[in-house]
């Protein structure tokens, strides 16, 4: 196990390597820099060319990437250069206003799925099996971002109960937690709704092939009640592919993320990164880049090893 | 919504005997009630899109302006935009569109992804290990990076967004399709054409690739779906292909202007068209892989 971690630790080297070439060169590439975002129309050459030096953009690429990486690797993600703010500090801002929405939204989703798909494999092929499922499809089919829409139409337009959007109410001087409550709440909701869709099917599939195993046949014939056969013996086995999901669906988390920010207008990491690439605010755009490219790889990784420590019939050698 | 399925489905163990006729795989398959009501549907929508204009030839792009975003009307069944054009008739175009890209981008993502898994998983070894990596590289950097950078690079067009939604999306099948062939390469109807003098361009095409298409096949149906997600999220953004050609995506983010008028008939249209189609797209999805996936064969 402990040379299995470390090997992939190893395997995981090259691939955040290869994450920084290309997104360091890819952002370069594109033509029209943060000089001619900064400057808009009254761009003259001259100006363009002194911004450049000040940001030493007018060094080869290599080089930039020299100085870039050799700041990285001290823990420095450079300056901001439209927020005279560090993209650390941004970030700091930023990721944990995303991560209440993701990680609540995740959480919902987890419990959300884990209950919906069980049942609905414990009374499989019934009106309640049939009637989750359609409904689930219906929600997995919906883009996020229309998902927002529509909640925004129906609870903040016709109903008013929560606001449109924003983090907070910029009338009042001291938003306490329900005010944080009330403008998280359609964010979270959209998140966790979109994932409970996906994510009830295989929970369903999974606890399905679960409940026909020996095991539990011989559960049920030494007399355990239904309630434990499920949640203790058939649970534990059945989650195992919902685990792996939740390492693998970052990637797909942060876009969600992204969508739901920019329509809610949430201050987050998606809308940082939105906005950075509409400025072409380089540090930033690469900062959130190597970050989610970092989350990514560990993501994976942790959703491997967990898998295993789970389930002990898998040994990694 | 992507979809991680590709990463649970392990590799089926395909039938040694070579296959004769409509295979009991597509009988399978159009057992399934799903399946009929996914195909039916989305015959419908093509159909709305583009047998759907010879019908109802109002014209998307002629402006009404008196009649501006007006509801639902018997001028007008399904109302009017901001510049008061027919949201019916913009409906109707902007699902070919949509439509097109969506199913273009998952097939070329479906022709990269299988030649990267095929080359990758039958020569093995250091060039596997590297082209795998590669995989995990590309993987990791969010597809919406790709997307808004590639988008700014160059002028949106069709063509170009069917490449770049290909470009950000085969990983996954060449991962599956690598899977398939790490354990198909053993059979011994392989070796067989080893040992007949069969050259390895021939043992990929005519041996292996027959045998990982229904793998295939089950993962590009939902990339469509996500294709199409795609392209309506792009639009979203504000990166999608450029006015005056409407398509779902865009008319729906153009709506968004619209939700404090509550002008329902702007927002709810392109919303369900694109949920159909996502929908039926998934559908004919699950059906494919339950007649596919020999595990899930009852």
């Amino acid at each position: 196990m402990g040379k299995y971690i470390v090997y992939r630790f190893i395997q995981a080297i090259p691939a955040m390597i290869g994450v920084t070439i290309i997104g360091f060169f890819l952002v370069h590439i594109v033509p029209g820099g943060p000089a001619q975002a900064m400057l808009g129309p009254k761009a003259t050459p001259q100006k363009i060319a002194e911004i450049d030096r000040i940001y030493g953009l007018n060094k080869p690429l290599i080089v930039q990437y020299g100085i870039w990486m050799w700041q990285l690797l001290h823990g420095n993600l450079g300056q901001s250069y439209f927020y005279n703010q560090s993209v650390w500090s941004l970030i700091a801002v930023n990721l944990p206003r995303t991560l209440a929405i993701v990680g609540i939204g995740i959480l919902l989703a987890h419990v959300g799925s884990v209950i919906l798909g069980s049942l609905q494999a414990y009374w499989k092929n019934s009106w309640f099996d049939y009637t989750a499922t359609a409904v689930t499809y219906f929600f997995y089919a919906m883009p996020y971002f229309w998902l927002g829409i529509i909640l925004i139409l129906v609870f903040s337009v016709d109903l008013n109960w929560f606001p449109s959007g924003g983090l907070s109410n910029p009338l009042n001087p001291h938003p306490g937690f329900g005010s944080w409550v009330a403008h998280t709440t359609l964010p979270v909701a959209t998140m966790a709704i979109g994932t409970i869709a996906g994510w009830a099917q295989y929970m369903r599939t999974s606890m399905d092939e679960t409940l026909v195993q020996d095991y539990i046949r011989t559960a049920r014939s030494k007399g355990v009640g239904e309630v434990m056969v499920v949640m203790k013996h058939a649970l534990r086995n059945s989650i195992l592919p919902l685990i792996t999901l939740l390492g693998f669906a970052l990637p797909s988390l942060f876009s969600g993320a992204l969508f739901v920010e920019v329509v809610f207008n949430y201050p987050g990491m998606g809308l940082l990164f939105w906005n950075a690439a509409v400025q072409r605010d380089y540090p930033v755009i690469l900062g959130i880049v190597v970050l989610t490219g970092l989350l990514t790889i560990v993501g994976n990784l942790l959703a491997d090893l967990l898998y295993g420590l789970i389930d002990p019939r898998i040994k990694y050698s | 919504m992507a979809t991680p399925e590709a990463h649970l489905s392990s590799p089926p163990s395909l039938p040694l005997v070579e296959r004769e006729g409509p295979s009991r795989e597509w009988k399978t398959f159009w057992s399934n009630p799903l399946a009929w009501i996914g195909t039916i549907l989305l015959t419908l929508i093509i159909l709305f899109s583009f047998v759907g204009p010879v019908f109802y030839p109002a014209s998307p792009y002629t402006p009404h302006l008196n009649a501006a975003l007006a509801p639902p009307s018997a001028a007008f069944p399904l109302g009017t935009d901001s510049l008061g054009r027919n949201n019916l008739s913009r409906l109707m175009i902007g699902g070919q569109l949509s439509l097109e890209v969506g199913f273009a981008a998952a097939f070329v993502s479906m022709v990269i992804g299988v030649g990267y898994g095929l080359v990758s998983g039958f020569v093995g070894g250091v060039l596997d290990a590297v082209l795998m990596r590669v995989v995990d590289v590309l993987y990791s950097i969010p597809s919406l990076f790709f997307l808004l950078f590639i988008d700014s690079v160059f002028k949106p067009n069709a063509v170009l967004l069917v490449f770049v939604i290909a470009m950000v999306s085969w990983f996954g099948v060449a991962r599956l399709v690598r899977g398939e062939v790490l354990s198909l390469k053993r059979r011994d109807y392989v070796e067989a054409a080893h040992a007949l003098g069969a050259s390895n361009g021939r043992i990929m095409l005519r041996h292996l690739l027959p045998n990982v298409m229904g793998v295939v096949l089950v993962s590009t149906t939902l990339q469509v779906a996500n294709a199409i997600l795609t392209v309506a999220g792009l639009s979203f953004l504000g990166l999608g292909l450029p006015p005056p050609t409407p398509n779902w995506g865009q008319m729906l983010s153009d709506s968004m202007n619209y939700m404090f008028q509550n002008a329902w008939w702007l927002i709810y249209p392109p919303g369900f068209a694109i949920l159909f189609v996502e929908l039926c797209v998934n559908f004919i999805g699950v059906s494919l892989h339950q007649a596919f996936d020999p595990r899930l064969r009852r």
